[in-house]
């Protein structure tokens, strides 16, 4: 049962409170704050005299939500999480700025979403009828006439037995796209070979299609898929005694099914990291070069390639030449970032250049880990392939796409 | 839904309470209870959820009450956990870390999961320290301290501290790597970082403790390290490790005191104190040298600032030095001193938290949040199963576990309204797969009506258009009534539609009704009533009479108020389906053995056929659509001598008796000589098979064939029946298994009459699929025929183009 709710931002001033039971002064919050300055890092939980505070960190901003008696910290901490889904769902970017701007609509959300403390309507179509999100025109048309955004008429969608998705939506044009992202997270020692590497996908749909689709969705290859994750939509019997994912989707976007493809499979790694980094303990001068190439790309071009690398305390400056992109080195932060953009396997990119360390200090004694992002489009690393795509229920013709998508998840290269 | 998945939780609590009391059962009994079971495999699905909590949840629940070796399929869904946000990332750990201590081999698959990576908040990365140290053993340890030198090279220094914590405790847990850690630590000691080297000086002294057989080398070492040391934890240990063992370095030892007896008054307080344990040992080994440099530092002692320094010195001094006052404790200095102290236990800082359930806010905290209860312990005695409602019989009980749908948990006690009802019941349907009604197709059987589960009224409801509904709810508003008097009133209802019922015929069902009411009250009860209901059922023979029963299971199967259970049923060999109505119906002549089995597929069978041997003089048996032609093979020509047999099913009434199946067995001669004598030798069945043998194939011909038919009464099942088919100097052992298409008995009927049969026919007979159907398989014609291929059924006329029965 959650008691209140703070949103605290960076600076630390809380600018939104909400009570669902009794009021619980705003006092509360300096133990967060002591908590904060104590560590670097915020703790997760912690006990007051007489009350219990869990944090979550989004978007710059600290949703802190004060309980009073023992409840599972995983169910607070997934509550908070959705409050700041449906924000973003709400306003587009969930910001201090949009919270105070939307205060009337967040507050009225905030209601509806928890009543006395327990979790009531927290899927977003049914809050978006309940409560309209708010648009220019409508702004406007309330401040005139005074009227709000709270919806008059009970949410269908709440009652029935399909509660993510509302009746009665019409589009002119039926489109249903899926996205199929993969990430691979993988640590890569100092000679290039793989530590560990796993993927982790996960897909994504837009549906927007009138009526009540019941859609069904096949894979060419669902043994890959490992430990799997469903919107509450996707039926799951069919899923285990066929493979197939069978759901009557939401209304718009939604996150059908996050999947983890299994360890026996080995994992392409679709990039490497040629690195020369060296420090000297008789100078203060040192040794930086990496380039960056393509290993198993499946003839796709990687894309997106961002270096950044945390510095030893000891580096005073970096003094870089990048055979492309653009490289930023904060000597506050120590943080090295490179953001290559495309690599083009002719002319690999590389980053040269000597590093300054603070005079009379000695050598770091370890190398800097660099961590690395890309993408890669139209591939899905795993191999994972979507059969078809079909729709029952309805009589039009939608159209349907699917795309895939490889990032690197947490990529480490240890040096 | 999160929020329905939240509440789920909670029901699932509810049973949980009960359930652990099951537990207790199963300890003593070694066989599961059934609602045990039930709970575990209904809990299941819901590791697949993408709520955290729900997840954490149903880890806990296996964590508690599954048996061992089930509770590993946790482990893979909480390290799908580790990839979500941070806050959960925290929590999942650290309840993975309790675990871990506990059940080693839950998440070893797992190790790599856990490697840390720069980028993790240091709180994660201690946490993810912790279980790989829990997750140490002897095959992975080489692997685990590779990985243990990259992290002692952190920037972090904190994290690397703590690995070098973890890198001792590996090491005394697995004797094997002592050595090899303990050379690992001492290279550490040149490290330049001083943490890092303090706090490799503290494992040290923790490990050198642990078996200080002939490690003078590495104390020499550290003896020299205490020059450029600051951090007191390290040099507080150092003394005290040339302390205790300074009989091994005798040289060094009171050189060391000689130093730092010079420091003294600048050292912190615990090496002060470790200065004057040094000095006290040392006095009584070597008084010789030591003497006056121990008495330099007990007075240094006596003066200080700190009392705790003051007392411990005035303490030693009446100990050790020998005096007229000092008692006859002085003699034993020596023992209290140099006594051989145990070796400190190297424990994980998650030792203690197992006394808080996991995922709970008290675990997080480690002390006991305001709220917080506390595991019952199991009780003494099972509890009354009575407690929970027992208004179904003892196999139907079973049969929603088999079929994994099932109410149990939650609050029966309720009388739901009609419509609160139907909304459960379409809800738990489209669960389980099942498709929008347009496309729905169900197949629908049923033994007897002994099983009637779910409320078909409602199915009924559901296909004739949704009038009914709203009376049925409106009726429900009589709540008070309870359920019963709901259902007979919605029966009632449907009276009308079937217009062929008389007014008689409707009190005879009320009274059958009550009567059934009578029945859920106590099971012995309804015992008897269901066996009267058979023998009337056996009774009923003409039209109307079937329907009054219809109109009895159906409000009797309304008020068992048992959900619905639905099942998939994958058609083989057949892309396409759609909805296939089986059109069985039996009245039930026969007393159905009903089948117990845990898996649902013989079960099905014996439903089906139970169908088809009950088709008794009531039902016209409809001729055939067609016949498949596709044979099975019983004895091949290599292994049967030349002599070769193949069988198929003729779907044609068994002349034998009502009971068999009939199968044509075609015996093949394919060598060149005669074959003499052909029959069935010793059968082999399962209990309760029959057989009619064919008759005695007196001689065949080379190169020649006969079909001769027999008759198998299969008995409800796919079991098989084994016999032996012999000639006059071999016998070969055979066997036929029946497919479940076979063992049905396709009847005519019209399509109002298949729908009243359809209505009595849901619940646990009712399977659905639904199938893709490829664009030139979607014809009626192609779809029965591949239906009527699969499985022996007849072909009702229906107004509905798209559906096909």
């Amino acid at each position: 049962m959650i008691h209140s709710l703070f949103l605290i931002n960076a600076s630390g001033d809380i600018f939104l409170e909400k009570h669902w039971k009794s009021v619980v002064s705003r006092s509360v919050c300096d133990y967060f704050f002591e908590a904060q300055e104590r560590a670097s890092e915020a703790e997760k939980v912690i006990s007051t005299p007489h009350h219990y505070l869990l944090s979550v960190y989004r978007h710059k901003i600290f949703f802190v939500a004060v309980i009073q008696s023992e409840v599972p910290p995983l169910f607070v901490i997934e509550f908070l999480h959705r409050v700041v889904d449906t924000f973003q769902d709400y306003f587009g970017v969930c910001s201090e700025v949009m919270i105070k701007d939307n205060v009337v609509v967040v507050y009225e959300v905030l209601e509806e979403m928890l009543d006395n403390g327990f979790p009531l309507a927290t899927e977003s179509n049914i809050l978006k009828e309940l409560i309209k999100p708010p648009t220019i025109l409508r702004t406007v048309v309330n401040t005139i006439t005074g009227s709000t955004n709270v919806g008059d008429q009970l949410p269908s969608g709440q009652l029935s037995v399909v509660p993510w998705r509302r009746t009665g939506v019409k589009y002119t044009n039926n489109e249903a796209y899926f996205d199929v992202i993969e990430e691979i997270d993988a640590i890569i020692d100092k000679s290039g070979s793989t530590i560990t590497a796993e993927i982790q996908g996960v897909i994504d749909a837009c549906v927007k299609l009138t009526g009540m689709p019941d859609l069904t969705l096949s894979f060419m290859n669902p043994r890959l898929l490992d430990d799997v994750s469903f919107h509450p939509c996707v039926r799951f019997k069919r899923w285990e005694s066929e493979r197939i994912l069978s759901f009557i989707p939401p209304d718009g976007n939604f996150r059908l099914l996050s999947y983890h493809v299994s360890a026996q499979n080995l994992v392409a790694i679709p990039v490497y990291v040629k690195h020369n980094i060296s420090f000297r303990d008789s100078s203060s001068l040192g040794r930086f070069e990496i380039t960056v190439g393509p290993k198993q790309t499946m003839g796709k071009t990687v894309e997106g390639v961002m270096v950044t690398s945390q510095m030893p305390k000891g580096v005073l400056n970096m003094t870089l030449t990048p055979s492309q992109g653009t490289h930023i080195f904060d000597p506050v932060t120590k943080l090295l970032s490179w953001d290559v953009g495309k690599i083009n396997p002719q002319k690999l990119p590389s980053l040269k250049g000597s590093v300054t360390l603070q005079a009379g200090t000695s050598k770091p004694d370890e190398n800097p880990t660099i961590n690395l992002q890309f993408k890669i489009q139209q591939l899905a690393i795993s191999g994972l392939k979507v059969n078809r795509l079909d729709m029952y229920g309805e009589k039009y013709k939608p159209f349907k796409g699917i795309k895939y998508m490889t990032k690197a998840g947490k990529f480490q290269v240890r040096t | 839904d999160e929020v329905v998945e939240e509440y789920s939780e909670n029901n699932f609590y509810e049973s949980d309470e009960e359930q652990k009391e099951k537990d207790l059962k199963v300890k003593n009994t070694y066989t599961m209870d059934p609602d045990h079971r039930l709970l575990l495999r209904n809990t299941k699905p819901l590791l697949q959820s993408r709520n955290a909590a729900v997840v954490m949840a149903v880890a806990q629940l296996y964590w508690h009450l599954a048996p061992k070796s089930e509770a590993g399929i946790v482990s893979k869904s909480l390290v799908r956990l580790l990839r979500s946000n941070r806050e959960v990332q925290y929590i999942v750990l650290q309840n993975i870390a309790t675990m871990s201590i506990q059940r080693k081999g839950m998440f070893e698959p797992y190790l790599k999961s856990f490697y840390v990576r720069s980028t993790d908040p240091t709180m994660i990365k201690t946490l993810k320290l912790e279980i790989l140290t829990n997750l140490a053993n002897e095959a992975n340890i080489s692997t685990l301290l590779r990985e243990f030198q990259t992290y002692v090279k952190s920037q972090d220094k904190q994290f690397a501290a703590a690995t070098i914590q973890a890198i001792g405790r590996c090491a005394t847990n697995i004797t094997e790597v002592t050595d090899t850690c303990l050379n690992g630590l001492v290279c550490l000691l040149s490290n330049r970082d001083e943490i890092v080297v303090a706090e490799s000086v503290v494992v040290i002294k923790k490990l050198l403790q642990t078996q200080p057989a002939h490690h003078g080398e590495i104390i020499k070492h550290m003896a020299k390290l205490l020059d450029n040391i600051t951090v007191p934890v390290a040099r507080a240990s150092i003394l005290w490790l040339i302390g205790e063992y300074c009989e091994r370095v005798p040289k060094i030892a009171p050189d060391v005191l000689r130093k730092t007896a010079k420091s003294f008054t600048n050292e912190d307080d615990l090496v002060k104190l470790q200065i004057l344990n040094l000095g006290a040992k040392l006095y009584l080994t070597n008084s010789k040298q030591t003497k006056l440099l121990t008495q330099y530092v007990l007075n240094l002692g006596k003066y200080d600032q700190s009392y705790d320094i003051r007392d411990r010195t005035r303490f030693i001094r009446q100990l050790i030095v020998p005096n007229e006052k000092s008692g006859a404790l002085s003699k034993y200095a020596k023992k209290i001193f140099l006594a051989q102290k145990p070796a400190p236990l190297l424990e994980s800082p998650f030792k203690d938290r197992d006394h808080f359930q996991l995922g709970t806010l008290s675990h997080t905290l480690n002390s006991r949040a305001t709220g917080y209860l506390e595991l019952s312990d199991w009780p003494e005695v099972a509890p009354d199963p009575s407690v929970r409602n027992v208004d179904v019989a003892e196999t139907a009980k079973e049969w929603t576990g088999i079929l994994g749908k099932t109410k149990k948990e939650k609050p029966t006690e309720k009388f739901y309204s009609e419509s609160e009802e139907e909304e459960d019941e379409s809800a738990s349907t489209s669960a389980s797969g099942r498709c929008l009604e347009s496309n729905l197709h169900l197949c629908r059987r049923t033994v007897s009506s002994e099983l009637e589960s779910g409320s078909e009224s409602e199915k009924e409801d559901k296909e004739e258009g949704s009038s009914d509904e709203s009376s049925g709810s409106s009726s429900s508003s009589e709540e008070s009534t309870g359920s019963e008097s709901d259902s007979k009133e919605s029966t009632a209802k449907k009276t009308p539609r079937a217009a062929d019922e008389s007014d008689s015929e409707d009190i005879k069902k009320k009274a059958k009704g009550i009567s059934k009411k009578r029945g859920t009250s106590s099971s012995s009860n309804r015992d008897s009533t269901s066996s009267e209901e058979s023998s009337s059922d056996s009774k009923s023979e003409s039209d109307s009479k079937s329907d009054s029963e219809s109109g009895k299971s159906r409000s009797a199967t309304s008020s068992k108020k048992e959900e619905k259970p639905v099942q998939d049923r994958k058609a083989p060999n057949k892309q396409d389906v759609f909805l296939l109505d089986l059109d069985d119906f039996c009245p039930v002549t026969t007393p159905v053995a009903v089948p117990t089995a845990a898996v649902l597929s013989p079960s099905l069978t014996a439903d089906l056929e139970g169908l088809s041997l009950s088709s008794s003089s009531v039902i016209d048996v409809t001729t055939q659509v067609s016949v498949p032609t596709k044979t099975h093979e019983l004895l091949h020509r290599m292994s049967g001598k030349g002599l070769a047999a193949h069988y198929h099913f003729s779907r044609q009434p068994c002349i034998f008796g009502d009971r068999m199946v009939s199968v044509q067995v075609t015996v093949t001669n394919t060598t060149d000589q005669k074959i003499e004598n052909i029959h069935i030798g010793e059968k082999k069945l399962p209990p309760g098979m029959r057989m009619h043998e064919f008759n005695l194939i007196e001689c065949l011909e080379p190169a020649r064939s006969i079909t001769v038919s027999m008759g198998i009464d299969f008995c409800d099942s796919t079991q098989t029946a084994s016999f032996q088919l012999c000639t006059n100097d071999d016998r070969f052992n055979v066997n036929i298994q029946p497919p479940v298409g076979e063992l049905l008995l396709p009847v005519t009927m019209s399509e109002k009459d298949f729908k009243k049969e359809q209505g009595l026919l849901t619940g646990m007979n009712e399977t659905s699929a639904t199938i893709a159907v490829a664009p030139q398989n979607s014809t009626r014609l192609v779809i029965i025929e591949r239906v009527v291929k699969a499985a022996n059924l007849g072909v009702v006329p229906s107004g509905q183009d798209n559906i096909h029965r």
